[in-house]
């Protein structure tokens, strides 16, 4: 059963997640079509967030990996707990059992510790399964994936060739410190999350702080707008914009223009470099502050 | 129409429309695009199912599932509405400058692309329009405009294809990328000495030993090459060099395992693509094209900007040493350069800076834009021809 777009954009609603225009066609394509999204955008515009409102969405589970420099197989995909087989061999040694009992029972999947890669394609419940900054792994790996999306199934030979149960919902995500293969790029639909707009800036911080009014949500999206365009080293993301908020919200400010200086001193939830702090001067803020009222 | 997108066999669109649907991929490929059978397959599916219903949510599902990377996205509304919606042709129409390239490169596509909406008697012949931008959109245009403008600059970078020559800068590169010490990354590898002890390996190894770990296997750092990314000056006053820098940059393009080059004068221009062609003379003859406004005034921190904005994040690592080579002359102001350095060297390991004035007797790295510089830079050495940069080898080994 697919989902309407509808339905889609209600439920990520109900999730929490206010999405773009685009987005909730581009979920139930990725149902209709089965194929994995890629999520590119700066960091802190949310890439991950909507991967747990895809879980939400179709009320799954949300297994995540999260991609490394020098992440391989045995933390990627499975391991076989050695302490545990190495003891269990002794222990079955003093009792005198059969060896090929022991054998047999050596190599079941009591001694296989999952990784998220196997643990999504065993699930029979199609659970969503986030691949984090997948431009963080090295090439072998990203080679990998590729084999594993295209074919979902994982050979482990002591076990033999495990299927999947069901074909899980793949969210990988990039931040673009490498370039991704071609191939990879190919396989996977593929979204831009941009900064939100003022207007849905303000309805993700009406949703995601608790208490805040909607004037000063409002207020707090408008001054962001600016500071984004002001030449930083980091620009603000979302989770900095709503942390902010909640800030102003656990201070007590209603209106920025009635507390400017709370305004200005709170500004470090936003501004995560000394730099960046040394740029955006009482004068900048004020001028900033200015504009939003 | 409602349709089952999960029945086996889909109610399919028309065929006048999966003909539109193939003119478009078309449309799409020749502005780059990687779209593939299995895209067309898909996007044909996407045509029966309700998102086609609204253009809006078509273009949207159609974006998703045709680009692949950012640039695509952000061009794939407007070549849609151009090629769907007949939007976008009177655009078209001024940016075609040229009207000879354009016959040569577009001519023939359009004329097929028109006879099919002939035959599947749909309106508005755009996909040949809309294949024009392509020429604007790709840097097409561009190189055209640029190739008559530089006609100097790429006499220039010919003079230096003589084979001794280029043999010559490759057997440098190619010492270089030995020399040059390999680092250590964060991948680990098996090995008989090491840090950790690797259970699998250990296991597997001692199976002859009946399973009692005898030999141990351990996980040790694994070497990396080291990364070179080459940004050279090919402003007039580095007139002089700029042809032997050029076959070096080829010839580490051709040797090291990783390694990015960039051209920069007023702009900065991203060259490995160009010099990665093996023929050595089809490389230079794409440099040139690509080398607008090569022997012009020198912006070295807008450039540095440039680079550290857009391509630092995708060619920049722990392990990447930046070489610079450029006289430091500057037309931007000193403080603008200095910021942009500090920026760099905090992203990569070592900055070189090589600068071929430092060969003339008496000179001082007096010029501004150097003195700004400096403080960021690892190590500052003479380099005017391949032999001053053959006997820069154990210097530059040693970074």
């Amino acid at each position: 059963m697919v989902m309407t777009r509808e339905e889609i954009s209600e439920r990520l609603a109900a999730a929490g997640y206010v999405a773009d225009r685009e987005l909730p066609i581009v979920l139930q394509l990725m149902e209709m079509l089965g194929r994995p999204l890629l999520l590119e955008g700066e960091a802190g515009v949310g890439k991950t967030e909507v991967a747990k409102a895809l879980a939400a969405v179709h009320a799954s589970r949300l297994i995540r990996l999260q991609c490394y420099e020098g992440l391989d197989q045995s933390t990627a995909l499975y391991e076989w707990n050695y302490q545990h087989q190495l003891l269990a061999i002794r222990a079955r040694e003093a009792a005198g059992t059969d060896p090929d009992a022991v054998e047999r029972d050596i190599f079941s999947t009591r001694f296989l510790l999952e990784r998220p890669l196997l643990a999504a394609i065993r699930r029979d419940d199609r659970p969503v399964l986030l691949i984090d900054e997948v431009d963080r792994a090295d090439e072998e790996f990203e080679a990998f994936l590729l084999e594993l999306l295209s074919d979902f199934q994982v050979s482990i030979p002591e076990l033999g060739t495990i299927t999947a149960q069901s074909i899980p919902r793949v969210v990988l995500t990039s931040n673009g410190t490498r370039e991704l293969s071609d191939a990879l790029r190919r396989r996977c639909l593929y979204h831009y999350i941009d900064y939100p707009d003022v207007e849905r800036e303000t309805r993700i911080i009406l949703t995601r702080v608790p208490g805040i009014a909607t004037g000063l949500a409002l207020q707090v999206a408008r001054l962001v707008e600016g500071v984004r365009k002001e030449e930083l080293r980091k620009t603000p993301g979302v989770a900095e914009t709503i942390d902010w908020a909640a800030a102003l919200v656990g201070l007590k400010v209603t209106n920025l223009n009635d507390a400017p200086d709370t305004a200005y001193d709170t500004l470090r939830c936003l501004l995560k470099t000394q730099e960046d702090r040394a740029r955006l001067t009482r004068e900048v803020a004020a001028r900033l502050l200015g504009r939003v009222a | 129409m409602r349709s089952e997108p999960y029945s086996f066999e889909p109610p399919g669109p028309s065929q006048a429309v999966l003909v539109r649907l193939a003119g478009f991929t078309r449309v799409l490929r020749h502005h780059g695009f990687a779209v593939g059978l299995k895209e067309s397959e898909d996007a044909a599916r996407v045509l029966s199912s309700d998102a086609a219903q609204r253009p809006l949510t078509l273009r949207a599902a159609l974006k998703a599932l045709l680009s692949a990377r950012r640039s695509d996205w952000e061009q794939f509304d407007g070549l849609f509405d151009a090629y769907w919606l007949d939007r976008g042709r009177r655009r078209v129409v001024r940016i075609t400058s040229n009207p000879d390239a354009t016959a040569i490169s577009t001519g023939g596509e359009r004329k097929a692309a028109g006879d099919r909406q002939l035959e599947a008697g749909l309106a508005e012949p755009v996909a040949g329009a809309a294949g024009d931008p392509s020429a604007e959109a790709n840097g097409v245009g561009r190189m055209q405009g640029a190739s008559r403008a530089e006609q100097l600059s790429k006499t220039d970078f010919r003079k230096l294809a003589d084979a001794e020559s280029i043999a010559e800068a490759h057997a440098l590169a190619a010492r270089l990328a030995r020399l040059m010490r390999t680092r250590f990354s964060r991948r680990e590898r098996a090995r008989s000495k090491g840090r950790r002890l690797d259970m699998r390996r250990t296991i597997r190894r001692n199976i002859c030993h009946g399973g009692v770990p005898i030999e141990r296997i351990w996980r040790r750092k694994k070497r990396k090459p080291l990364r070179l990314v080459v940004l050279l000056d090919v402003s007039g006053s580095m007139n002089l060099y700029t042809s032997v820098f050029v076959r070096f940059i080829h010839g580490v393009l051709d040797h090291f395992h990783e390694a990015e080059a960039f051209l920069f004068h007023t702009r900065l221009v991203h060259v490995s693509p160009a010099l990665r062609e093996k023929d050595a003379g089809r490389a230079l003859e794409r440099l040139a094209l690509l080398a607008e406004g090569a022997g012009g005034g020198t912006r070295i921190g807008d450039s540095l900007a440039t680079f550290n904005r857009w391509h630092a994040a995708a060619v920049l690592n722990s392990r990447t040493c930046v070489m610079i080579i450029s006289d430091g002359y500057d037309t931007g102001t000193p403080a603008a350069l200095a910021a942009e350095m500090r920026q760099l060297a905090r992203r990569c390991r070592r900055i070189v800076w090589l600068n071929p004035m430092i060969g003339w007797e008496g000179y001082q790295p007096s010029a501004q834009g150097m003195q700004a510089a400096l403080p960021f830079v690892d190590l500052f050495a003479p380099a005017h021809n391949l032999q001053s940069l053959a006997a820069l080898e154990p210097y530059l080994a040693r970074l």
